[in-house]
């Protein structure tokens, strides 16, 4: 089983709402689309649903070309950002409104409800209605009903973005013990970082109506093709400052850093880019490097601490673990992990060994 | 919870009370004090306790004009609330359609109701009107002036045109505010036409056709300028509803005291059922 996009392309009017995409994903995969708001995930999800033609191009299902087939002949499901149920329908006869369509016994649609509803912590409310339940329940309902069905092809529209805070990480949690040992392809849509990586499975990052990489999520993570990637995925934002390398020696363009590299490459002047969380108030790692800021913002999250710095005229970032409180203004020296640079050329596209 | 004291704020309220007072508790009071004594001017009063109440109760002109008042709030209920539902269906969800519809929808809510009334009287003329004429052309026996059945149609017709848009405007928005998740969820699950309807849009267009059905009611119930001046209230007194038939009682006849009883039995009956239609219309919904 597999889904493949075939140079999809689509247009709104003269709007460009999806550049030329291929992608190929397997069956019993799980795929997220990261991107920011309007990058293009809910688009491509509708073409691969069938819900939407594209413009220009093909969808390929299991070797056959699909494109243009009407949605309820595709066997798909999908989740949406809003809680989407039936309002007058029980929790049982939403979940099991799928199958009740394509005329599956009473006794199996009994059994096969009752599965899903234990699953889904759903068991005790049933008989409810949906705007008797709490948001989180409303969308453990309408992920039963996407789960319900057997589907090939599970599509998850931002999922998790309506619940508050609590909600979303505890059904965050679930989410991959749901899709475990399902004959299926599920694509997630999601604008977190962090979602991705607790996902799993592979990775497209998007900007703007174009797939920028696509591959295993942490090989996305760990080596994004290029900048853009590596912005799309890291949140807080990445920070981009542009170095010089002569011979093995790096160096801010203002020398106010130096290390050796370990990476081959020519001499020149590149683009590194770090993530907050390789930015310390300590050190980490062999290869650390002392870097003086001056504090803008600093904050707490949880038990890390984000603070905002800059350095020449450059805004920084850094993810300290456990609790550091700074006063605005103050100058402090913090620590890189210069292992965990990831290196770009002048067209910021990645740059390794060789 | 602690609350401090203020009584400043009843310089707030004051205003409001007062207003309220001069055009709604006072007449109202007028009305009981009428209910409840004879006079004959001069303001003299005597005391007839609940005299005039029973009068009206058992008699069988209030039964008779509030017959016909139920009848035809009935009649144009239903019509109104299906019709105004079906041609919120077909409107334009996008482009320049919109506002278009909207603004031809809203127009007969903007004309006078008295206007409304002295039109469609013109209009259905049997001699001269374009509808009247027309029909009698075409071969049908109309005459709104002289047959029950055809001044019956006519104010019918009248009514449906001029607040069959009321019930297409909220229908509209209720329609309108239904997420288009809903509709590609429907459509994944393979759901008929009849089933998005019935399953998504009736449950989702609830709470206002629940106010359109309650607003048609009252508005229907308390309908006076357009029959008055279309048929005044005839031919006999076939299309006399409450109100027609209250005022003739009030200052046509000038029989003051069953005329308030009448109208305070007028309001409870608006009450009582705007107040059991919500209840009943209310009773599922939670919470919310």
């Amino acid at each position: 089983m597999s889904l493949e996009l075939k140079n999809v392309e689509k247009k709104i009017g003269l709007d460009t709402h999806i550049y030329s995409t291929n992608l190929k994903l397997e069956k019993n995969t799980i795929n997220i689309l990261l991107g920011p708001t309007l990058s293009g995930k809910t688009t491509l999800m509708q073409i691969m649903a069938g819900l939407d033609k594209p413009t220009l191009g093909e969808i390929w299902f299991n070797e056959k070309n699909v494109t243009g087939m009407k949605v309820q002949k595709r066997n798909v499901s999908m989740v949406y950002q809003q809680f989407i149920n039936y309002p007058n329908f029980t929790v049982y006869e939403n979940i099991a409104s799928p199958l009740k369509i394509t005329g599956v016994s009473s006794d199996e649609t009994k059994q096969r409800v009752g599965k899903v509803a234990e699953l889904l912590k759903l068991s005790g409310m049933l008989n409810k209605k949906p705007n008797e339940l709490s948001g989180g329940q409303q969308q453990r309902t309408a992920l039963a009903r996407a789960l319900v069905k057997d589907s090939d092809l599970i599509l998850l529209d931002e999922p998790l973005a309506n619940l508050d805070f609590k909600l979303r990480e505890e059904l965050r949690e679930e989410l991959p013990r749901l899709f475990e040992d399902r004959d299926c392809i599920v694509v997630y849509a999601t604008t977190e970082p962090s979602e991705a990586l607790l996902l799993g499975g592979n990775t497209a990052t998007l900007q703007e109506g174009k797939v920028i990489q696509y591959g295993k999520t942490l090989d996305v993570y760990n080596k994004p093709n290029s900048l853009l990637s590596a912005q799309v995925f890291s949140d807080p934002p990445m920070n981009i400052t542009k170095i010089k390398k002569v011979g093995d020696n790096c160096s801010f363009l203002d020398d106010s850093v130096n290390w050796k590299s370990k990476i081959n490459i020519r001499d020149g002047e590149y683009k590194v880019g770090i993530r907050p969380h390789n930015i310390t108030t300590y050190k980490e790692g062999s290869n650390s490097l002392e870097i003086k800021g001056k504090v803008l913002i600093s904050e707490l999250s949880g038990s890390e601490s984000l603070i905002h710095f800059t350095k020449g005229d450059l805004n920084w970032v850094s993810l300290s673990n456990g609790i550091v409180q700074k006063n605005v203004g103050d100058e402090m020296n913090l620590y890189m992990n210069a292992d965990e640079f990831i290196y770009f050329d002048h067209n910021e596209r990645l740059v390794t060994n060789g | 919870m602690n609350k401090t004291i203020n009584q400043k704020a009843w310089f707030f309220v004051i205003p409001v009370f007062v207003l309220v007072a001069f055009n709604a508790i006072i007449p109202l009071m007028t009305v009981v004090n009428y209910a409840f004594q004879e006079t004959f001017g001069n303001n003299v009063f005597m005391w007839e306790g609940t005299r005039w109440f029973k009068q009206i109760m058992l008699s069988e002109r209030f039964h008779a004009s509030l017959g016909r008042q139920f009848l035809f709030t009935f009649i144009i209920l239903f019509i109104q609330i299906p019709l105004g539902i079906a041609i919120a269906l077909t409107m334009p969800k996008e482009g320049v359609g919109v506002p278009v519809c909207l603004v031809l929808m809203s127009m007969p809510l903007l004309i006078p109701w008295n206007v409304v009334g002295a039109m469609w009287n013109i209009f259905a003329l049997p001699d001269i009107g374009f509808l009247g004429h027309s029909l009698n052309a075409l071969g049908f026996d109309y005459n709104f002036t002289q047959q029950i059945g055809d001044a019956w149609f006519t104010t019918i017709l009248m009514d449906v045109w001029h607040w069959t848009s009321l019930v297409v405007l909220l229908s509209y928005a209720g329609l309108q505010s239904i997420q288009p998740a809903y509709y590609q969820a429907a459509e994944i699950d393979g759901a008929s036409r009849w089933a998005v309807f019935t399953k998504i849009e009736l449950p989702k267009m609830k709470k206002v056709l629940t106010i359109a059905i309650l607003l048609r009611f009252m508005d229907s119930f308390m309908i006076y300028t357009e029959p008055f001046v279309l048929t005044g209230g005839g031919p006999g007194n076939a299309t006399a509803f409450l109100s027609i038939d209250l005022v003739k009682m009030a200052l046509g006849q000038f029989d003051l005291g069953p005329a308030a009883a009448m109208s305070l039995i007028y309001f409870f009956i608006v009450l009582l059922v705007c107040w059991v239609f919500y209840t009943l219309m209310m009773r599922n919904e939670g919470n919310q």
